[in-house]
């Protein structure tokens, strides 16, 4: 059996269709959706990245992380910074941001795993980074501080394709993030299958057990934080240059942290496929939320002086209440044994 | 015969109880050993110890004349010893095999033989007919073979099972009484075991050690034991377990 044969025995033929049926839509989403569409796809894509990194320490090792907006945020300042100030392209700033993202996951794992810090305290300390990380750029002054970091942008930038620079058309940002999410999955599926998927699953169901089997549960615990920090930081360089502004307020914001969890609670914590499922419903569903009140507005059916921008934040809540009440296990696990869209034997 | 696992002096105490108080006694290369005692009497602390997951107070452990003590619970395993845990720690989200796999793995090269190795524990524990359960699902005298095909699957030299008989019918305890003798006869493997279980004990163990209390009250075979006063007097009212 060849590799590529092996990498989708998983799937049944109903789910080999709809996997190749989504694929094609998406990958044909430019020949006809307009600018807006784009842009959500863009961003429904990149936050499947952010919760992909996220699901690799909680889901496969057990590791609740509520500061992934840090790996992040480090990640776009330091290639933003290096491009702005050296004119390191992009391409090659990718290798310092995922660096330093990294060293921030190790010193943060270290203190966390060295001295214990188990569950929900670990959680804390990843805020705890996340918080302090953004007061202390709120104060760089060579990184704009509190007024922002910018890139500059000319509108000849807004065609073509420099993916050196990453400069061009909305287009390339939409293949893009589609091509870095998709290989993040690919990624986590071969982690998941290897020595350090086996070792994680087994810390995360019982570190002592796992200890007693000769794992050493310390470096493996790092080897997550490593290989999450490190994806979250490649998606804070596609934030920098597809935003090309970086404000600490927003970037570093707990809100982002929390985004980037749920999309894999819905979807699924612990699946491959989970975070890109729930993703792909929740943003959609926010932006929804968003038109439909913008257009009551616009009708006078709710008074256009209401501020309803909390509205998107308490639906996505009320979901998520649901799931856990329901669907504990996420809705993709569910989905697949519903549509048959995997071979009983093997796992999502 | 030389001794491949020698405890010497071990003593542990938490929050001054003390749990074990200058225990020592040798398992002999290629032996099965049993540790008694009734319930408290420092039978798991001491396992504990020597796996590495307590830091013993005083004494020491030596495997195969190397000191163990104070090494961490994978470096042990590492060492040689597997281990067994008396309130099973399945990896339960993970199946069966999967469970194996992740013992296998230290002493293979892919994942793919640690899974083939894995599979050949699984058959000696009949739980090949359940390789694709999740372990979470099984019942508890199979998550007892489970522990004990994990264990096995570390390679050890020195296999320490924590009441894996526990809960299972006599007829049960039997086969995995000729599975484990036909593991020692087969591959020279040395066994120590807490067992209440005396229909086990008398049938494997040809070294008996009894703790009491913390402390070592006898040692001997085991038709020298079950007469030993000493014995009989710690463990009166309570000879039917």
């Amino acid at each position: 059996m060849n590799s590529l044969a092996r990498f989708f025995r998983p799937l049944s033929p109903a789910g080999l269709w709809l996997g190749a049926a989504f694929l094609a839509v998406l990958l044909l989403l430019p020949l006809w959706a307009g600018s807006y569409v784009m842009t959500v796809a863009t961003t429904v894509f990149y936050l499947a990245l952010i919760g992909q990194s996220w699901n690799l320490m909680l889901g496969f090792a057990g590791l609740l992380s509520i500061g992934h907006a840090l790996f992040v945020g480090i990640g776009a300042y330091t290639a933003a910074y290096l491009f702005a100030a050296v004119g390191l392209p992009p391409v090659v700033g990718v290798l310092p941001a995922i660096a330093l993202a990294v060293l921030m996951g190790v010193l943060i794992g270290y203190l966390g795993f060295r001295f214990a810090i188990g569950g929900g305290y670990f959680a804390l300390l990843t805020i705890a980074f996340a918080e302090f990380v953004r007061i202390v750029i709120d104060h760089v002054s060579w990184l704009g501080a509190t007024e922002g970091f910018f890139l500059k942008v000319s509108s000849a930038d807004r065609h073509g394709i420099d993916l050196v620079n990453l400069r061009g058309a909305p287009e390339m940002y939409y293949y893009l993030i589609m091509a870095l999410a998709l290989g993040a999955l690919v990624l986590c599926r071969f982690l998941l299958r290897s020595r350090l998927g086996y070792y994680w699953q087994a810390i995360r169901d019982d570190a002592e057990a796992a200890e007693a089997l000769g794992v050493n549960v310390l470096r493996y615990k790092m080897y997550a934080v490593i290989f999450s920090s490190g994806m979250a930081g490649v998606a804070g360089v596609f934030y920098a240059f597809y935003q090309n502004s970086l404000f600490p307020e927003i970037v570093f914001n707990i809100e982002r942290s929390i985004e980037a969890t749920l999309g894999s609670i819905v979807g699924g914590v612990g699946t491959l496929f989970g975070p890109i499922f729930g993703t792909f419903i929740l943003t959609p569903l926010g932006e929804i939320v968003t038109e439909a009140i913008d257009l009551l507005k616009h009708w006078g059916v709710i008074d256009p002086q209401i501020k309803l921008d909390g509205l998107k934040l308490l639906i996505w809540s009320f979901i998520v209440v649901l799931i856990v009440l329901f669907k504990p296990k996420g809705l993709w696990p569910w989905v697949c044994s519903r549509l048959r869209l995997t071979r009983p034997e093997a796992e999502g | 015969m030389a001794a491949l696992l020698r405890v010497e002096g071990v003593s542990k105490s938490f929050r001054g109880l003390l749990a074990l108080n200058d225990v020592s006694f040798d398992v002999v290369e290629r032996g099965i050993a049993a540790l008694i005692g009734p319930n408290g009497a420092g039978k798991t602390t001491l396992f504990n110890v020597i796996a590495g997951v307590f830091q013993p107070d005083n004494g020491a452990v030596h495997l195969g004349g190397a000191e163990i003590t104070g090494r961490r619970p994978d470096e042990i395993c590492h060492a040689g010893i597997g281990r067994t845990f008396q309130i099973v720690k399945p990896f339960a989200q993970m199946t069966v095999l999967e469970n194996v796999t992740v013992a296998a793995l230290h002493g293979a090269g892919t994942v793919a033989s640690a899974r083939a190795a894995a599979r050949g524990f699984l058959e000696m524990l009949e739980l090949d007919t359940k390789t694709a359960q999740h372990a979470a699902n099984l019942t508890l005298p199979d998550r007892k073979r489970l522990e004990v095909a994990r264990a096995l699957a570390t390679g050890p030299r020195l296999l320490l099972l924590d009441e894996v008989m526990a809960g299972l019918r006599p007829s049960e305890t039997d086969r995995m009484v000729a599975t484990l003798r036909g593991l020692r006869d087969e591959t020279g493997l040395t066994i120590l075991l807490i067992e209440h279980v005396m229909r086990a004990v008398m049938a494997l163990s040809e070294h008996i050690t009894v703790l009491h209390h913390g402390e070592k009250i006898s040692e001997g075979p085991p038709e020298r034991i079950v007469r030993d006063p000493a014995v009989l007097e710690c463990y009166l009212g309570d000879q039917d377990r």
